[in-house]
């Protein structure tokens, strides 16, 4: 077996700082004063807005609560944002636009009730295992399984039913399958006039499409498209479940609603059962949105634009807020190309890598005034930093808190103590707090949550005590005294309008195909995702020696092999209309012709990142990582060895680093 | 809207060993020992694994009935009379630890020992010739380590690989009788198997015949203290589902990665990353170097202490700053 593996990275285990252009080693007390001094002047000079923070969707609820509060009070701004929003942002976006609430509605332990799953876009067999045992729990329960999903995953060979749709075309198949729901007459009607608002207008926009005409977009056959709508209308419950296949599209957020809506039509929401699950990618994802590391929302999920809810948080914390909304992280790198956000600090995140279209990304950090990189590695950002400080690892070496997909807050404990000078997040942020003039103190992150308690009525019931008698509680949890039931807007189903509340509205959605057309010169469609074994830039699984990991390969379809001639484990370049890489061919029989699968788990290796398209979703703001057009090239034999297993685009930035140094 | 309860259980009482007991309707005869503070010995039962009745060490008398029964699997029934200690069911227990014990290193079992000497057990008695389960430790991958000398066929891993929780069919017995081994697909080494590297075979594995690469060379180097180790449970970061992990720590190291079973989102189950991908916290730069990454590819963007990576705004603003 072919074994390949990443060199690793070490751990972080003193500051350093920027002197005559070279990272040196400093003490605590020159790496804060450096870094806190390079935000004072900056914003000094251009405005609390000149400032924008990156917050860890890794770290803990504690860590971000306070991470957020630095941002809005010690800077003064709302530019606060996260790697949510490169993978889950529009299912907040959508859900919250429906429901008024960004979370999934459903538990795991309702997929292992229900009678109809829906996996949409989502790889869980692989990206998320241990749902998934949730879900094999369930089909060996009698559940029926569709998944759809334009490869065949691990997770389609679990299905009754593959629904292998062409990349970035989920809206017309669902507005195929909602339409064959209503003209069959299997919707939901008491629920609809109860409980739902623009059910007519929805009607109308989908009735263009027929079965015919998404089959024939969609490249799905017109009966399956039928019997996904007969046995998702007809099941008694039903759960939907998406992930990145969903929301790494520029339209991302209408998908997201593409998919509620079947959900309001046929009411396979707010009960046990049945409900909407988009699975989250990071440990905290959830969390980071939740505790107001977000541009729009205050700690709780709260409006930052409610007068009433800012007045709360501008009298705990002693520091008027902004009544505006700040920028997201896709806004953040377009602010810094534009010279309007001249600092960043950046916490546990490595946007040089996991960015679309990656060296736009290198161009904008390198315009910055003032970067402070705080992280538990060297990563390729850090390496851009002016201040670099080194961080505890928050899932084993801090206290705190969780969130997951099933919006349960879990605690984190510390296990082992960080290494060398290596220090919590929470005493970082408050150290360059006092040193800007406010005076933090947080003797623990219980003292954290419980401000968050004080806060967030969703947290409110949940003491770190309940959190370990219960094993986590799921959200919301306003008193101590009650636990929730598990899944969200039961409320829809009642008969009592004023308890009903505000009615879920049906979106009115277009069919948007993805931005990188495929054309002559690129022909085939690239989409990303993830490995078993690996993890997102691979920092971190780089770290253990998995007997499955095989590097990045470039995946074809036997057909498309055989007609560029192809054979397994030959080097071939890739390229797009932004970049080109270099990488060997693997054949997976679970791909369709035309499509081509890759990874973005070896990017010091291969830098996929340079040939996706940075078109991003406009309500969300997440970038298409689904959907590239490129092309794959023989390797014509000169030159293309020595490039072997590095991006050009890699190469290329550090030119042109290189370039600016002299 | 709310959330359906199961029904209400009834209670059923029997006599443990004399003593009343009352169990839910539904509970072995196992839980209602448990209850009544009887400390049975079990080798093959697991929490989050249904009974399958293969090692018989926990074999006890019921009163009326002409075999002994397997407390793990047998339900309590109302006025059974249970004997978990009776002169029968000692020589049982002792007989099966006798006949296990000649065959299996059982060095590793927890408890193995002082369960010998509790029941008398003598596995020596057979001789020199009693046949063994023989053979060398199987070590083929960097994660976990298969060493069937140890293994009692007890059908646990073939349980969690397969359809009760992991699904990946990797594993099951190969051959007949006292030949019958665990095995993959012609007795492929795990790289060439359906094996995932969850390590949820491990997890329930009762005598160490299955055990981290991490512990077993641990124990080869004589450095492996149970004594000296903390157990805390946090959660994973690998993704968004948030799995308990329980991380074993020796010297502020963390030498092992377990779940708990009674987890309502695991249930004692972990993937790959999560059993296995601790190691990235753990690797520190060697002394006098200044912890960059070891990563040389012909790719980086700089190498630290070579560019500094400031650029001129206006020389590459694609909005343009003047």
């Amino acid at each position: 077996m072919k074994k390949k593996r990443a060199e690793h990275y070490d751990r972080l285990t003193h500051p350093l700082v920027r002197e005559d252009g070279v990272l040196r080693r400093a003490t605590w007390e020159e790496a804060l004063q450096r870094a806190a001094e390079g935000f004072r002047r900056n914003i000094a000079r251009h405005g609390p807005d000149a400032f924008a923070m990156l917050s860890c969707a890794r770290s803990t609820n504690e860590m971000n609560y306070v991470a957020q509060k630095f941002t809005r009070v010690v800077a003064g701004t709302n530019n606060v944002d996260s790697c949510n929003r490169t993978c889950h942002a529009p299912s907040v976006a959508g859900l919250s636009a429906a429901f008024g609430s960004g979370g999934g509605t459903s538990s795991y332990q309702e997929i292992e009730d229900t009678d109809v799953i829906i996996m949409w876009g989502s790889a869980a067999r692989n990206a998320h295992p241990i749902f998934f045992h949730h879900v094999l729990k369930g089909i060996r329960k009698g559940a029926r399984m569709f998944a759809v999903d334009p490869r065949r995953t691990g997770t389609a060979q679990w299905a009754d039913r593959w629904l292998g749709l062409n990349v970035g075309t989920d809206i017309p198949l669902a507005h195929a399958v909602a339409r064959e729901i209503i003209h069959a007459g299997l919707h939901n009607t008491a629920f609809i006039e109860r409980a739902t608002e623009g059910f007519e207008e929805f009607a109308a926009s989908v009735e263009p499409w027929t079965l015919a005409a998404a089959e024939q977009v969609t490249g799905v056959p017109a009966h399956a498209i039928r019997e996904l709508a007969h046995t998702y209308a007809r099941a008694d419950r039903a759960q939907l479940c998406w992930t990145l296949g969903i929301t790494e599209h520029h339209n991302a957020t209408d998908n997201v609603r593409a998919l509620i809506n079947l959900s309001l039509l046929t009411g396979h929401v707010g009960r046990y059962g049945s409900g909407l699950s988009p699975l989250r990618g990071q440990n905290n994802v959830q969390g980071g949105g939740d505790m107001g590391a977000i541009p729009n929302r205050l700690p709780g999920f709260q409006d930052i634009l409610d007068p009433g809810i800012r007045a709360r948080f501008e009298q705990e914390w002693q520091a008027p807020i902004q009544p505006g909304y700040g920028l997201t992280l896709t806004g953040m790198l377009e602010a810094m190309a534009e010279g309007k956000v001249t600092t960043c600090y950046l916490i546990g995140e490595n946007p040089v890598q996991s960015e679309a279209d990656s060296l736009s990304c290198v161009k904008r950090l390198s315009m910055l005034d003032h970067l402070v990189v705080q992280d538990i590695f060297l990563t390729k950002t850090a390496q851009m930093a002016d201040v670099v400080l080194p961080a505890a690892a928050a899932w084993c070496e801090s206290e705190g808190t969780f969130t997951n997909s099933e919006r349960r807050v879990q605690r984190v404990r510390k296990a082992v103590s960080p290494p060398g000078e290596a220090r919590d997040d929470i005493w970082i942020l408050c150290e360059l707090a006092r040193r800007l003039g406010h005076d933090w103190h947080y003797e623990s992150s219980e003292q954290v949550w419980d401000e968050i308690r004080r806060m967030s009525p969703a947290h409110a019931g949940m003491s770190y005590q309940r959190l370990a008698d219960l094993q986590g509680i799921q959200w919301p949890c306003p008193s101590e005294d009650s636990v929730e039931p598990p899944f969200l807007h039961g409320r829809l189903w009642e008969t009592d309008p004023a308890r009903r509340g505000a009615p879920a509205p049906f979106a009115v959605l277009r069919h948007s195909p993805p931005v990188d057309l495929l054309d002559e010169e690129y022909p085939l469609r690239l989409t990303t995702g993830r490995t078993l074994d690996s993890y997102n830039t691979g920092v971190q699984s780089s770290g253990f020696a998995s007997p499955l990991r095989a590097g990045e390969r470039v995946q074809l379809s036997p057909e498309d092999a055989s007609r560029l001639g192809l054979t397994l484990g030959e080097e071939v370049r890739i390229s797009s209309r932004r970049g080109s890489v270099v990488a060997p061919v693997h054949i997976d029989p679970g791909l369709r012709p035309g499509l081509v699968f890759m990874t973005m788990h070896f990017p010091d290796e291969v830098d996929t990142n340079a040939l996706t398209i940075e078109a991003t979703c406009p309500i969300a703001g997440t970038a298409e990582f689904k959907a590239a057009a490129v092309r794959v090239d023989k390797l014509t034999g000169d030159g293309g060895a020595a490039l072997s297993h590095s991006g050009q685009v890699a190469a290329g930035a550090g030119e042109f680093l290189a370039a600016k140094a002299r | 809207m709310t959330v359906p309860l199961p029904p209400p259980r009834r209670l059923v009482e029997l006599t443990v060993d004399g003593a009343p007991v009352r169990v839910p309707e539904g509970s072995t005869i196992l839980d209602a020992c448990g209850g009544a503070g009887q400390d049975i010995p079990t080798l093959c039962y697991g929490d989050t694994l249904t009974p399958k009745n293969a090692c018989r060490v926990c074999m006890v008398e019921v009163e009326g009935s002409r075999t002994l029964v397997p407390a793990c699997s047998r339900k309590a029934e109302a006025g059974m009379v249970v004997g978990t200690s009776t002169e029968r069911a000692r020589h049982s227990r002792k007989v099966v630890l006798e006949l296990l014990g000649s065959s299996v290193d059982l060095s590793t079992t927890p408890r193995a020992a002082e369960w010998l000497a509790e029941y008398g057990a003598r596995p020596g008695r057979f001789g020199e010739d009693a046949a063994k389960v023989e053979q060398p430790v199987k070590v083929d991958n960097d994660l976990y380590v298969r060493d069937y000398d140890k293994c009692i066929l007890c059908y646990k891993c073939v349980d969690a690989c397969g359809e009760q929780w992991q699904n990946s069919f990797a594993i099951t017995v190969a051959g007949r009788g006292f030949d019958a081994t665990i095995s993959t697909e012609f007795d492929a080494p795990l790289t060439d198997s359906a094996c995932v590297y969850c390590g949820n075979c491990v997890e329930v594995c009762p005598t160490g015949a299955l055990s981290f690469k991490s512990e077993f060379d641990m124990r080869q180097a004589g450095t492996w203290e149970e004594s000296r180790q903390t157990q805390t449970t946090t959660i994973c970061s690998y993704c968004g589902v948030g799995c308990n992990l329980t991380l074993h720590v020796q010297d502020d190291q963390i030498v092992k990665v377990t779940s708990p079973h009674d987890n309502p989102v695991t249930h004692g189950n972990l993937c790959i990353k999560g059993r296995f991908g601790y190691q990235h916290v753990q690797n520190l730069p060697s002394p006098g170097t200044s912890g960059t990454p070891r990563a040389t590819s012909a790719g980086d963007i700089t190498s630290p202490g070579t560019a500094p990576p400031r650029a001129d705004a206006t020389e590459v603003a694609t909005g343009g700053r003047t």
